[in-house]
């Protein structure tokens, strides 16, 4: 039984993969009409990533989904607006910190930061500032969960934080250094990723559910887009005060 | 072999760390704050050994296939002789720059159309639109969105323009559109754009950008480099939008002409 789904899952993993090698391959082919240089490098390394998501999807599934799901309707019914709150944030900050890829742009991140002479050029300093980076998304991240928590609660329309937050990227972005925009801009969309775009998206859900008069379709979306759009202003203050 | 039991016993060190405040929030408020024990503790430490390993190879095979696929990418479709110009002759002339643009389009279009997430999304959409928001439409209108942003993002990365001017554009045209969209729509709409950044796409995506500004002439990564993500989850808001209007258009005047 295992052994099937976890065939299942490899095959669905390689899906996920499939149309960026259809995509690759039919450029390399059609339009550079080279062969791809250290193919056997890139061969390996793609099974690693189709093994690597086969195993955290299969492990989430296990674990943290059902896990963080179950909570979110618990925390729902429980009608302890502290509580709830208090769980919103730490479980917006901690999928975020756990968030694979935003690991892996962060130490881009900082390696071009060092290269540009934004910061020192020893490991530790860019260390350092990748996990002010990280820390940084992580905690917009999670406030940005928290008042999008509110709102389902209190049944505000989804568009008026969302306003806001494009009125604060509006203004802030001209104060902001030129290199923080560009990845203060791209760390929204990094942040909301494999791990925590189905955790937020199962809190989200599970609330309106819960609450009555609340629709889990217009209620129950709309967190994402402030876990999304929070890091853009958070990130920009980060670079300002690391300048 | 021992180098890189090593290696592997770091990054294993490394994501435990990352993966200990998750951890830690969803137990501890589970045993201390709703107080009932976790139901199958057996499966959860096996889902949580899963989940290290999966995140140890997962960002072993980004380092070796997914970061160096998209830089490659880029420096192929940029270099001189691909491009039919002389180097160090002309100034950067976008339109030369032409297949880069298709490379990022298709490769926006063909991930968020085949992206799991956005699949179960738009099938409970369209049941809970009574089929007004039809699910291939959805994810036709996703993956639009998504190869038009790529498309601009690389288009202001060679041209060293930035993302600030579109990214202002997109939002304001976002605030006009919601204005008249059908009100259902509105907040998916909103995390569609979060949906198709995937661990897949995200590191690709950066690759690519990065590479492009390393490879193209008077481009510098740190400034020009990053942006690509923002417009690949800014554009689909605008394309739900646009389709939810359109589909909510047509079934009101179809309804109409019935009565």
């Amino acid at each position: 039984m295992l052994k099937n789904r976890f065939i299942r899952q490899l095959f669905s993993s390689f899906l996920d993969l499939a149309p960026i090698l259809a995509v690759v391959l039919i450029f390399q082919v059609l339009v550079i009409g080279k062969p791809v240089p250290d193919v056997a490098r890139l061969m390996i390394g793609m099974l690693f990533v189709v093994f690597g998501l086969c195993l955290f999807i299969q492990g989430l599934e296990l674990s943290l989904l059902p896990l963080g799901e179950a909570m979110a309707y618990d925390f729902a019914r429980k009608g302890s607006l502290f509580w709830l709150l208090a769980f919103a944030f730490c479980l917006g900050f901690s999928a975020a910190i756990a968030e694979p890829a935003l690991v892996a742009v962060a130490e881009k991140a900082a390696t071009s930061a060092s290269a540009g002479h934004v910061i020192e050029q020893t490991q530790a300093a860019r260390d350092r500032y990748g996990l002010g980076f990280r820390l940084t998304i992580a905690l917009s991240v999670g406030l940005a969960i928290l008042i999008g928590v509110l709102r389902i609660i209190r049944g505000w329309p989804v568009y008026y934080p969302i306003f806001c937050a494009y009125g604060g990227v509006a203004l802030i972005t001209p104060f902001a250094p030129a290199e923080i925009i560009g990845i203060a801009y791209d760390s929204g969309g990094i942040a909301t990723s494999t791990l925590t775009v189905p955790l937020v998206t199962a809190l989200g859900v599970g609330l309106a559910t819960a609450i009555k008069g609340r629709n889990p379709i217009t209620d129950g979306f709309g967190l994402l887009v402030f876990a999304s759009l929070a890091p853009m202003i958070f990130v920009m203050l980060y670079g300002m005060l690391y300048a | 072999m021992l180098e890189w039991l090593v290696h592997f016993a770091l990054k294993l060190l490394e994501t435990c760390r990352n993966i200990l405040p998750i951890a830690v929030v969803i137990i501890g408020f589970q045993l201390l704050v709703i107080r009932k024990p976790l139901a199958h503790p057996k499966k959860i430490v096996v889902g949580f050994v899963f989940v290290l390993l999966g995140i140890v190879f997962f960002l072993e095979g980004l380092d070796m296939a997914l970061f160096p696929l998209g830089n490659l990418m880029a420096t192929q479709l940029t270099t001189p002789e691909f491009l039919g110009v002389n180097p160090g002759l002309q100034p950067v002339v976008w339109q030369n720059y032409r297949w880069v643009y298709s490379f990022a389009a298709s490769l926006g279009f063909a991930t968020a159309l085949a992206e799991p997430t956005l699949l179960a999304v738009a099938i409970k959409v369209d049941r809970i639109s009574g089929g007004t928001i039809r699910a291939w439409g959805l994810r036709i209108a996703v993956a639009l969105g998504v190869a038009i942003g790529l498309a601009l993002g690389t288009f202001c990365i060679v041209t060293g323009t930035g993302p600030y001017f579109f990214i202002i554009a997109g939002y304001i045209i976002v605030i006009i559109q919601t204005l008249f969209a059908p009100k259902l729509i509105i907040a998916l709409a909103y995390d569609t754009g979060s949906i198709t950044t995937s661990m897949v796409t995200v590191p690709l995506v950066t690759s690519l950008g990065l590479g492009l500004a390393d490879a193209v002439p008077g481009r510098n990564p740190l400034t020009d480099g990053f942006g690509l993500i923002a417009f690949a989850s800014l554009f689909p808001i605008i394309s739900v939008l646009a389709y939810a209007q359109i589909a909510h258009n047509l079934s009101k005047r179809s309804l109409s002409s019935k009565l």
